[in-house]
This record gives structure tokens, C-alpha cells and sequence, in this order.
């Protein structure tokens, strides 16, 4: 039997590309997570190896990486409330593509803060 | 000699390349593209398009369509990658200096062509019970107040073409998902004060495969050709959930 038709990607606009980029950040912090409570819980089992396994995350690398966490986190969590007020709110549906750019601007003026002061620590230029 | 274009009042025509899906279950092929280029008028829609390929190029292409004016909803497809019904849209509106890619609508499965199996649609539609509900037995008509019936007008248009349910994300990877058009027609009578039984739809609709599988992305409300607010529609019935009524 023949598989079914693939076809071209659906055009979707501002509320499914929000979806789909809540979905990547979401599935990336949840990642996160997994390896962070393993590093963590490892302070039980032995402080040494414990801080063995934190000093290899000061690295250049692992610190873009905490860049993009950042924002992966903010946009989620803030699109995440523009959700609960579409959902919710009596007008959220009416603003949902205004409330999509709010929440675009929030977390880049957000990120624009975090991001120099991140890079000059993971740089040692300060 | 004066041409077609230069007489008065005529109506222009072109020349547009579409690209249709073919499939068919009997020749063992995968679903392809096969493109075509068909002579239209400014006043053709894409379904004028479709039966002229029909009717003078290829008579193996199929696709449902009855009324052709956009109230039976019959032909709902993919057209440019996003849901329309055929016969509501204008070719002249669409990018003609681009090919008109024209699929099946998607999440369905697709029997030949453009024409999908649409039994798993209309049972998530008869699930949700699609009919008035109510204990008394009225000499006359049932009254109802011009505000009571606010409540749920926009809902009433419904046409089941099934271009929100397919262009839902969630419905694509799970098929189980009630859908958008079950859940409008369930708030079509869910808000009605005439109807008895708000808190059995609700119910039905408060499952792991009801309203909350909504992700909030408004393909529905943008694909309806009716112009519903769908995605309001569900949102109203999962704020009626957590009140425990209508």
C-alpha cells in the first residue's frame, strides 16, 4: 500500500509558529532539566564528583548554551501566560497576535539585559 | 479586429499552472504532484479550475464538490497549503504568477485525489450529540431571547467541511482529538438556552481527547470559511467546563 501524501508544509501564521516554537523551547528546557537534576543530585552521592562534573560546565560552550536557555525560558514562560490568557481572559482571542509581539518584545528587551553581562562572565572580561 | 480584452465589460483571462496531489490506491504509485495549465477567467474560482482539468484535460481527477457556492462543504482542500473551500476562492486572489498548489486536506486519509475518508470526522461530530435536547413539549415554538441566541449565532454557521478540524496541528498527529468542528457544534447547543443537556456535552468534551488537546494555534479560526472565531468557540466551552456549566 502506497504511504499517504506528504504534500507541502501548512501555512500557518502567528498562532501556529508560536505553538511550534513553545513546543521546541519547551521539549529543549525540559532537557535541561533531566540533566540538571542528575548533576544536582549527585551533591548526595559525592560532593567531589559533584564538583567535577559543575567545573566542566565553565566553558565557553556551555555558556552560549545558557545564553540560549535563557531564551528558550523566557519566551516559553511568557508566551505560556499568553496562552492562559487566550484560554482564560474574555478577550484573548481578540489580542492574541498583539499579545504574541508583547510577548516578543518583553523577552528581547529582557534578553538584550542578561546577555552582556552573561557573555562577560563566560568571557572573563570584566 | 478587436480581441476578447478589448471588448467592453469582458472579462480578462490568463493562464495558471496548478499542481493537483494525485493518488491512487489502485495503481501502487505514491501520492505525486502532476501539474496542469489551465486557461481561467478573472471570475473563476479554483474549482472552475478543477472541472475544466476534469471535463477537458484529465477525467480521472477526483474531488468532491455539490453545491459549488460554498454552503454544502463539500469541497474543502488544501489550496496553497493552507484550507479553503474550492469554489469560495478566486483565482485572481491567489499569486498567479506563482503555481496553485492544490492538496487534499490533511489528517484524513486520503481514498483518491483530493478526496479523503471523512467518517472519523462526522463520528467525533455525532459524538457530541448535534441535536436539541429538551424535556417539555412546547405548543408552539420554543422562545428564546435575541440576547440568549447571541450567545451561540456564530457557532450556528457551521457548514462541516471539516478545513478547521484538518488544519488543527493536534488533530494531524491524533486522530482520537474531537476536533474543532465537533466542539463548535457541541457549543452551538451547550450555549443554547433552549437545549437541556450542557452538562452531558460537557462532559463528553472534558475527556484526555476533548477540549484541552486545544493548543490555542487558530489555524481553525483562520481556515473556517464561514468566519467562526473558532478557537473563541472552544475557549468559551473550556471556561464552561471549570464553572461546571453552560
Amino acid at each position: 500500500m502506497p504511504t499517504k501524501p506528504a504534500g507541502t508544509l501548512y501555512r500557518g501564521k502567528v498562532g501556529m509558529w508560536s505553538w511550534v516554537l513553545h513546543r521546541i523551547t519547551g521539549v529543549a528546557i525540559f532537557f535541561f532539566l533531566l540533566v540538571h537534576v542528575l548533576d544536582t543530585s549527585l551533591v548526595r552521592l559525592s560532593p567531589e564528583a559533584y564538583n567535577a562534573v559543575v567545573s566542566t560546565y565553565k566553558t565557553p560552550v556551555v555558556g552560549l548554551g545558557e545564553l540560549g536557555l535563557v531564551a528558550a525560558i523566557l519566551y516559553h514562560a511568557l508566551n505560556g501566560v499568553r496562552v492562559i490568557l487566550i484560554d482564560f481572559w474574555r478577550k484573548g482571542v481578540k489580542y492574541q497576535n498583539v499579545m504574541f509581539w508583547v510577548v516578543v518584545a518583553i523577552a528581547f528587551i529582557a534578553f538584550a539585559g542578561f546577555a552582556p553581562r552573561h557573555l562577560i562572565h563566560v568571557f572573563h572580561l570584566g | 479586429m478587436a480581441t476578447e480584452f478589448e471588448e467592453m465589460g469582458a472579462v480578462p483571462s490568463f493562464t495558471v499552472t496548478l499542481f493537483v496531489r494525485r493518488y491512487n490506491p489502485e495503481d501502487g504509485q505514491e501520492a505525486r504532484w502532476q501539474d496542469f495549465d489551465v486557461q481561467v477567467h478573472g471570475t473563476d474560482r479554483v474549482l472552475d479550475a478543477l472541472h475544466k482539468i476534469k471535463w477537458e484535460m484529465d477525467g480521472s481527477l477526483t474531488f468532491r464538490r455539490s453545491c459549488a457556492h460554498g454552503v454544502c462543504g463539500s469541497d474543502a482542500m488544501r489550496i496553497n497549503g493552507r484550507n479553503r473551500l474550492a469554489c469560495k476562492t478566486l483565482i485572481k486572489d491567489l499569486d498567479i504568477t506563482q503555481p496553485i498548489y492544490v492538496e487534499p486536506i490533511k489528517g484524513l486519509e486520503v481514498e483518491k485525489d483530493l478526496v479523503v475518508d471523512m467518517n472519523p470526522f462526522y463520528q467525533a461530530y455525532r459524538d457530541i450529540k448535534p441535536f436539541l435536547i429538551a424535556s417539555d413539549k412546547p405548543e408552539k415554538e420554543r422562545l428564546q431571547s435575541a440576547v440568549e441566541h447571541s450567545k451561540f449565532e456564530d457557532t450556528t454557521k457551521c457548514i462541516l467541511c471539516a478545513a478547521c478540524t484538518t488544519s488543527c496541528p493536534v488533530f494531524w498527529t491524533d486522530g482520537q482529538y474531537f476536533g474543532p468542528a465537533a466542539i463548535v457544534n457541541a457549543h452551538r447547543f451547550i450555549f443554547d438556552s433552549r437545549d437541556e443537556a450542557a452538562e452531558v456535552r460537557l462532559d463528553i468534551l472534558n475527556d484526555k481527547e476533548g477540549v484541552w488537546r486545544c493548543r490555542t494555534t487558530f489555524n481553525c479560526t483562520e481556515a473556517c470559511p464561514r468566519g467562526i472565531e473558532v478557537t473563541k468557540a472552544i475557549a468559551e466551552v473550556k471556561q464552561a467546563i471549570l464553572r461546571g456549566k453552560a
